[in-house]
């Protein structure tokens, strides 16, 4: 699959602050229509308000809004510019390299039962992929896992798409525990699984997946730089070697990888 | 329009920019961004004798004004090259030249005899400087007689411009730069990457695989200057000048360093259209100061 790239300048159209450590982006391009954008696909963001972060940040895409012509991010604080993006203002411009990497790979049946799992700002491909699944005839199951309430993100736009099911790990919201501990892993059958989150959590929802025989896809996160398979800093080691998750992924079905599983 | 036709041993350059080793893949990655056939060359990534996978991950870190690599040379040898990525390149109309590393002088003349038999490929770099490999690769760019060893059983194998890549981790360039001139090299590059180390205070524990990597981007651009300066004054053949270019106006320092050509890396990251603005920065620079030719600012800078 090979999309066509553009490096793009857009507008900040809305800035809001989620929580203490996230804010959505909501961005146009005031020329042009955005290119076709898939699920799971993601943008190398320019961070230009921070003289210490060097590189670009790749960032999600969370959703696409076609009536407004915007592209939403997710940006939650881990670093400097992760900072410098959240910390960014409406009507500033936004240097963006997009669509890069594979997007999910959607249900060949309406009736496929699909469970969508995020854990913290892995959250951020769900929306679109719930969204693009809705638009299919396809209704989502989604589990949301955070660390509390808080930090549970756009849960009023999941509920849009599908059914929401939340768990927290102080129990502030939902169900207490991991997303792993949920009854819903264990009540519910599911013919496709989607995840995307922090590492411990993809590995463990890979392994009941793999357990359960089910089909399952997860969006990884490697340290990259230059998001289009030319540097190759990013590698995953799967079983056709090391290979880039800017241009084979970041999407991957559990059976590529070599996870422990 | 100022004329920037450089060349560099009788290879004929469109203009003097062209895409470092590593940085620009095999140049189709970058085709939504860059007309290809507009640079003066591109240099595709580093190609060995036989397949390698590289260093485990993580292989990156970002530093003040630049990163840390350690990749190692994951390449799909010299076959797969010849036989699946020139096909898609020999029609493109530009220097294709290939980077060539290897474990050992035979190595490296064999690789190069294989690339020398491609018709669409005028040159080769020849890396003797790439600090994440254990055996070959800086090893023998980092001594006289080791940079010897190599540049003289590579030349023997193949006729076409041989440049040779240097390193910066070592005591005296100039000796260097000379000991493969008098072997036969064409020309020489430089620099490729400085090696250093990152450490996650917070974690406590090292952020490359490896423990180090080279260093690259704006931040080695003050060394490679002086390298470059110091190189050209002392060889005879034509200098590439390469480390922290991210503008015209890092180019022509280059340039006015002495160096025929230059090489961009790490910024195509920063903006992969970036060549194309270096090079319409550097017909700016010319008509801005007068100049015809790119040819009347190499080396002025005494």
């Amino acid at each position: 699959m090979t999309h066509r790239k553009y490096i793009l300048d857009l507008t900040l159209t809305a800035v809001e602050q989620l929580n203490e450590r996230c804010a959505l982006l909501r961005a146009t391009d005031p020329t042009a229509p955005l290119p076709p954008m898939q699920a799971g696909q993601f943008a190398q963001l320019r961070v230009d308000n921070s003289p210490h972060a060097f590189l670009r940040r790749p960032i999600s895409i969370h959703n696409v809004d076609r009536e407004r012509n915007e592209v939403w991010f997710l940006v939650q604080i881990v670093g400097k510019g992760t900072k410098g993006l959240a910390q960014m203002k409406c009507h500033e411009r936004l240097n963006a390299v997009l669509p890069l990497g594979n997007g999910f790979t959607l249900p060949e049946r309406q009736t496929e039962r699909v469970l969508l799992v995020g854990g913290g700002v892995g959250v951020a491909p769900l929306l679109l992929l719930g969204k693009q699944l809705s638009e299919r005839g396809v209704r989502p199951t989604f589990l949301l896992g955070a660390r509390s309430e808080k930090d549970l993100l756009q849960t009023e736009h999941f509920r849009h798409y599908g059914d929401l099911h939340v768990s927290t790990e102080d129990g502030s919201l939902g169900e207490r525990g991991f997303v792993t501990q949920h009854p819903l892993m264990h009540e519910a059958h599911f013919d496709r699984v989607y995840v995307c989150g922090p590492k411990p959590m993809m590995v463990a929802v890979a392994h009941w997946a793999k357990s359960g025989n089910i089909w399952c896809e997860v969006s990884l996160e490697n340290r990259m730089a230059c998001g289009i398979g030319a540097c190759l800093c990013c590698v995953e080691d799967t079983s056709e070697g090391h290979v880039c998750v800017c241009t084979e992924g970041p999407v991957f079905n559990i059976e590529q990888l070599k996870w422990q599983i | 329009m100022a004329n920037l036709t450089t060349d560099i041993a009788g290879l004929r350059l469109r203009n003097p920019v062209m895409t470092a080793s590593g940085t620009f893949g095999y140049g189709t990655e970058y085709e939504d961004f860059v007309p290809l056939e507009q640079l003066g060359g591109i240099i595709v990534k580093g190609t060995t004798l036989h397949p390698r996978q590289g260093n485990p991950y993580p292989r990156m870190a970002e530093t003040e004004g630049g990163m840390l690599n350690c990749v190692g040379l994951q390449n799909r040898g010299v076959d797969y090259f010849c036989q699946h990525i020139y096909p898609q390149l020999r029609d493109i109309p530009t220097n294709f030249i290939v980077n060539v590393s290897g474990n050992a002088p035979e190595d490296y003349a064999e690789c190069a005899a294989r690339i020398g038999e491609l018709e669409a490929i005028p040159a080769i770099e020849l890396n003797i400087s790439c600090p994440n490999v254990k055996h070959g690769g800086m090893a023998f760019g980092t001594t006289v007689e080791g940079a010897q060893s190599v540049v003289r059983a590579v030349r023997k194998a193949y006729g076409k411009t041989l440049i040779v890549k240097l390193s910066p981790n070592v005591t005296d360039i100039v000796a260097i730069a000379k000991a493969v001139e008098d072997e036969g090299a064409d020309a020489v590059s430089l620099i490729n990457t400085l090696m250093g180390m990152a450490i996650d205070a917070e974690k406590r524990c090292r952020l490359l695989s490896i423990g180090t990597g080279g260093l690259s981007g704006p931040a080695v651009k003050p060394v490679a200057l002086r390298m470059v300066w110091q190189v050209a004054h002392a060889v005879g053949i034509p200098v590439i000048g390469l480390g922290g270019i991210v503008s015209a106006t890092d180019a022509v320092e280059f340039l006015l360093a002495g160096a025929s050509a230059v090489e961009i890396g790490t910024a195509n990251f920063l903006d992969p259209a970036v060549t194309i603005k270096v090079i319409q920065g550097i017909n700016d620079y010319l008509e801005r100061h007068g100049f015809t030719s790119v040819k009347e600012i190499i080396g002025l800078c005494e």
